[in-house]
């Protein structure tokens, strides 16, 4: 049933240059799915929505319509793994759309740089191409099922909103990540704010660490609250924060509080194909994922 | 405890009246809609935690006081997550006003050091969080590409993105913001 498709694989900056375990699990899963992934070559940051286009808008849309110039070339529409990047390019590829002004400034900054851009290349999150294929596809793939690995599900802002520029059918408390978690035989936890953000955007992290890493203390504490054995996500910047934030609570605390693993989905979706810790990166982690990993191969 | 909350008064000459002018000019259309309710700053989760409110923001804005907003470090406190966007039931662009401002105040010199310096980044490599050795050798230990198939591997490329930034004037931009702390 598997149907081949190809994509521009957008890797951005925090995915490839600071946890490449995640791109590693992401390569090994997807063309098992039927996902075929090419190389965007000289793509560049995509760039971040929260600083980037906080500081300068222009130059945010004429860095992401190149990004996406360069898929256009290529004849594939972009995937990303990072709710970061897929808010760039869906928030990008709308003014452009609306605006055919800003159309023609962005080709007007491209002169002679050999850039053509039409804004023809859609950008597309991998989980929205996975819930594409549908959580009874993902159940067919599943031959060591994660029987009762308990997992919180998080999804991330930009993932979800501005909900009028999203294609998920409910623009509040969706459950598409939460089924395909399921399919995997894993079962997702309710727990408090589930939906709230994980501190890291807007250059908070970069600028207010301490209110960054307050907002994803509060979230991990609600997630260890429910019970869960790890935190699951589908973005590079919030896996990162999850990782990080623990390391630095750790510190301040000077005690090893936190443990909680973090997940990205095609680490989770990978173990239940059968393939091995190592070929998904999990050995790689800042906070150990031996306690779902015990729990899942025994 | 009965002492009168100081009175604050807002001086004329602090009140910028193409302010909000320029913010519907750039895109923030229904910002003159605010009942000041304050639903955004209910579901904020920075302003849980800090002094931030985003009601007092819009409001500040809405009366001209430009100064006081663009230079208020409680601008950048905004994670961008884009639910007081959702919940706003006036349905004003609530995030998208306050990226719009942050571009203002960044124009108008008031920039956090640390954001120069991922700007710095941005210019330096094409990557706000560029490579460096511990992650090239975590990389090649995960049987990836060393460096990354992206501008960290395509000089041309990088300079192809250097010099949109140069159109675009954010080298300059950025460079005219002062040293870094």
């Amino acid at each position: 049933m598997t149907v081949s498709q190809t994509y521009s694989f957008f890797l951005g900056c925090v995915m490839p240059n600071r946890f490449p375990n995640v791109e590693k699990s992401i390569r090994e899963v997807l063309p098992r799915l039927g996902i075929h992934l090419e190389e965007l070559e000289g793509a560049s940051c995509c760039p971040a929505p929260g600083v980037i286009r906080s500081f300068d808008e222009p130059t945010w849309l004429a860095l992401a319509s190149r990004n996406l110039a360069l898929a256009e070339k290529a004849g594939h529409d972009i995937i990303t793994g990072c709710n970061g990047c897929y808010g760039t390019f869906k928030e990008a590829l709308h003014i452009v759309h609306e605006h055919p002004e800003k159309l023609r400034d962005v080709q007007k900054v491209f002169k002679g740089l050999g850039l053509r851009y039409r804004a023809e290349a859609d950008a597309k999150h991998l989980i929205e191409v996975v819930y594409d294929l549908g959580p009874d596809a993902i159940r067919e793939k599943v031959v060591r099922p994660l029987d009762g690995l308990e997992v919180a599900v998080h999804y991330g802002c930009h993932l979800l909103k501005p909900s009028v520029l999203r294609p998920w059918k409910k623009s509040a408390r969706p459950t598409f990540l939460d089924e395909l978690v399921e399919a995997t035989g894993a079962h997702s936890v309710k727990y408090k704010d589930k939906f709230q953000c994980c501190g890291a955007g807007g250059g908070v992290r970069g600028s207010n660490v301490p209110v960054s890493v307050d907002i994803a203390q509060e979230k991990i504490d609600n997630v260890l609250e429910a019970g869960a054995d790890c935190v699951l996500n589908v973005c590079s910047f919030c896996h990162l924060q999850f990782e990080m934030s623990q390391a630095q609570l750790n510190k301040e605390l000077g005690e090893e509080r936190y443990r909680l693993p973090v997940v990205y989905y095609t680490q989770l979706l990978g173990l239940a194909m059968g393939l091995g810790p190592k070929e998904l990166g999990l050995h790689k982690h800042v906070v150990s994922t031996e306690p779902v990993l015990r729990k899942v191969l025994g | 405890m009965t002492d009168a909350i100081a009175r604050e008064t807002i001086h004329i000459d602090d009140i910028d009246p193409e302010f909000v002018d320029a913010l519907i000019a750039a895109g923030a259309d229904r910002i003159r809609a605010c009942l000041q309710c304050g639903t955004c700053s209910s579901v904020c989760p920075s302003g849980r935690r800090t002094a931030f409110r985003t009601r007092e923001l819009i409001r500040k804005a809405l009366l001209g006081l430009k100064g006081e907003v663009l230079s208020s470090p409680d601008l950048w406190l905004c994670t961008t997550c884009f639910t007081c966007l959702e919940r706003c039931p006036r349905e004003i662009k609530t995030t998208d006003a306050i990226i719009l401002m942050r571009n203002m105040a960044v124009r108008e010199g008031f920039m956090l050091p640390q954001h120069r310096k991922t700007s710095m980044k941005l210019i330096a490599t094409g990557h706000a969080v560029p490579i460096n050795d511990a992650n090239m050798t975590k990389r090649e230990e995960l049987g990836l590409d060393r460096v990354p198939p992206t501008v960290h591997s395509h000089p041309d490329a990088l300079e192809q993105v250097q010099e949109i930034m140069r159109r675009t004037g954010f080298t300059a931009l950025i460079e005219g913001q002062g040293e870094e702390d």
